[in-house]
């Protein structure tokens, strides 16, 4: 049997599958499906300081194996989070990450700070949410700007700190060690690419926000590529994410250099996707004789 | 607790040039947790990502029906499925009609007047008194008639050539039989020993269920509608189901709808 257990930044996780914030809430409807504590990992809904209701409806739309979404970061606000959902994301074995984004570096720290004595395991830091307008992207395409955003998480939190990086940069190896230099612990990525969709009937964008950030089977080979880049460039474990819906997927972005991977928006075609996932990755393990399935991390032998 | 899994299509029958009925072996530990109103999420072949939202129109034993018309590819796909295909099924979802009412006036234009077909019996088996509206585009569009007839006190159609029932809008036929209506207000003099005041439900073209909400607002009786909105996980942990209440939040339609009261919905585009 392959180990599935791996140790990420320091976070001890009971199987590499992590689901990616914004796709799984705060975790009460998926667990209605499957036990959470069947995860490695939750990351949360991004949070910021105050409760935000997010863009106007229509919020998605379908694209070739994708969806774009301009959510906007609907949340019910840090405090909110500690008080009501956390006690019931905890009452299951599983790590906690909370996803935050901030319109200042000041906002960041004040989060770190909250969510630290709160006690969740690890911060994972947004920089790169395409559905905001102001700070959001723009701390995630500046990687002065990102070194100022994780110093400030880092010296605000007591537990470990990963940096989510945006795909929308020309570089993405720059921000990524821009933030690896800042004390960042990990790094996740991708995040959604920018996109968007008009119907041709009425000529009219399908969002409202006529922009939004696709995810889905669609932008996996973007992911690995990326995830590939960001590995050969910083020591830091990686999180990666972006298109997986199988176990072979979840391989492809341990073989590019990821240690943990999250399953995101192949929850929508199939609730249980995220177990499904950790349960073909596992069969990979033991087809290749793999004692442990962190031996897959970085194990791409390129030409 | 919602349910998905692979069900076999019991019956699939062709209901006019536009409108398909699939019945779905779905299995009891869906159809005892189902009520009107709510709907299910089907995956639509391989190629597409999303699931398709699709209301309930009936559910019975085992099985449960649904109908729908051809938009897209979704349902393009679907319209093609044959008795012994097998479906990939989320349900039920979402919160459906109240019906506690014991005076009902059901509302359905167009591709809405399914899932009203499954609120007219549950609430006719409940001993209520229905009454339906239906309103549909031509006569080459017009189904599930005869259902209605069967369990309503009244039935009344309209459409907007007038080539069945009456030409002109539904929310006329709404119009009218309000105006017969007691009113809900308890000082009205007029009202005092008429029958109690229905509740109106609904379900239609946005612009439609906004003239219905008006026109029962105008009456002071009370209306819920169903509401459609595009949709991802249809569960409620994705918020891109988003719809803006009058007291300014937002709301999601798959999981505190799709039914919602009238007076709570800000009609405003
Ligand atoms: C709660 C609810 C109940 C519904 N009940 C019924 C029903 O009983 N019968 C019926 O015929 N139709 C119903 N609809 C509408 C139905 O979901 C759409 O017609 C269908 O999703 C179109 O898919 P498509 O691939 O054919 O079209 P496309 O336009 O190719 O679809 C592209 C994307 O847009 C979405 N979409 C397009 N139109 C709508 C819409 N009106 N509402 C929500 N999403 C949409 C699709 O789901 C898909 O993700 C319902 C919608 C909702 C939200
Ligand atoms: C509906 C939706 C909402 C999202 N919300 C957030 C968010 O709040 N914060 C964030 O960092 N990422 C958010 N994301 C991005 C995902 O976490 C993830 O990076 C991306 O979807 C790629 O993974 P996937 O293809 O497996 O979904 C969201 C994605 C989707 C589809
Ligand atoms: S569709 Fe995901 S929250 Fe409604």
């Amino acid at each position: 049997m392959t180990d599935l257990r791996v140790n990420f930044a320091g976070v001890e996780l009971k199987n590499p599958i992590v689901v990616p914030s914004g796709t799984f809430g705060f975790g009460r409807e998926y667990g209605q499906f499957f036990d959470l504590s069947e995860l490695g990992a939750i990351c949360v809904k991004g949070l910021t300081p105050l409760r935000r209701q997010g863009n106007p409806a229509p919020r998605i739309a379908e694209t070739p194996m994708g969806i774009l979404n301009s959510v906007g970061l609907q949340n019910p606000g840090v405090d909110a989070f500690i008080a009501h959902e956390l006690p019931e994301l905890r009452r299951h074995d599983v790590k906690i990450i909370a996803n935050i984004s901030g319109n200042t570096p000041e906002e960041y720290g004040g989060m770190c700070e909250k969510l630290s004595a709160a006690g969740v395991d690890m911060i994972e830091v947004n920089i790169s949410c395409p559905n905001v307008k102001a700070g959001g992207l723009a701390y995630g395409t500046r990687p002065e700007m990102a070194a100022e955003v994780t110093e400030i998480a880092k010296k605000s939190s007591t537990v470990p700190v990963m940096v989510k990086l945006s795909p929308n940069v020309t570089d993405i190896t720059e921000i990524a060690k821009a933030v690896e230099g800042a004390g960042a612990d990990a790094i996740s990525l991708i995040n959604t690419i920018r996109g968007m969709r008009i119907d041709v009937n009425t000529g009219r964008p399908i969002l409202k926000m006529n922009t939004g950030g696709l995810s889905g089977p669609a932008v996996l080979p973007v992911a690995v590529r990326m995830v590939w880049e960001v590995a050969n460039a910083v020591k830091v474990p990686i999180l990666g994410m972006g298109g997986v819906s199988k176990g072979a997927d979840a391989a492809e972005l341990m073989l590019a250099g990821a240690a943990a991977v999250a399953v995101g928006t192949a929850s929508f075609a199939d609730a249980y996707a995220p177990v499904r996932v950790r349960d073909e990755l596992s069969a990979i393990g033991e087809r290749k004789g793999l004692a442990n399935i962190a031996a897959l991390t970085g194990g791409v032998r390129p030409w | 607790m919602p349910v998905q899994k692979m069900c076999t299509v019991a019956e699939a029958v062709r209901l006019n040039e536009f409108a398909y009925s699939l019945t779905l072996e779905v299995g009891e530990e869906m159809t005892s947790q189902t009520s009107c109103g709510q709907f299910v999420h089907i995956k639509c072949g391989e190629e597409r990502l999303l699931r398709r939202p699709i209301s309930i129109c009936d559910w019975q034993g085992d099985l449960l029906r649904v109908v729908f018309e051809v938009r897209g590819e979704g349902t393009q796909w679907l319209s093609r499925r044959k008795a012994g295909d097998m479906l990939d099924v989320l349900g039920p979802l979402g919160h459906g009609f109240d019906l506690s009412a014991k005076r009902l006036l059901v509302v359905g234009g167009g591709i809405g007047v399914p899932p009203m077909l499954g609120v007219a019996k549950a609430a006719a088996s409940a001993g209520a008194e229905v009454h339906a509206a239906l309103g549909f585009r031509d006569q080459g569009h017009q189904m599930l008639t005869d259902a209605f007839v069967e369990c309503c006190r009244s039935m009344s159609v309209i459409s907007d050539d007038g080539s069945t029932g009456r030409k002109g809008f539904v929310t006329e036929l709404v119009e009218e039989f309000l105006r017969n209506q007691p009113c809900a207000g308890a000082d009205c003099a007029a009202c005092s020993g008429k029958p109690e005041p229905p509740v109106v439900m609904a379900c239609g073209p946005k612009g439609m269920l906004k003239a219905v909400a008006a026109a029962c607002a105008a009456h002071g009786v009370a209306c819920q509608v169903s509401l459609e909105e595009r949709m991802g996980c249809g569960v409620g942990a994705c918020l891109v189901c988003a719809c803006d209440m009058a007291d300014g939040s937002r709301k999601h339609v798959c999981k505190d709808g799709p039914v919602f009261n009238a007076g709570e919905v800000d009609w405003n585009d």
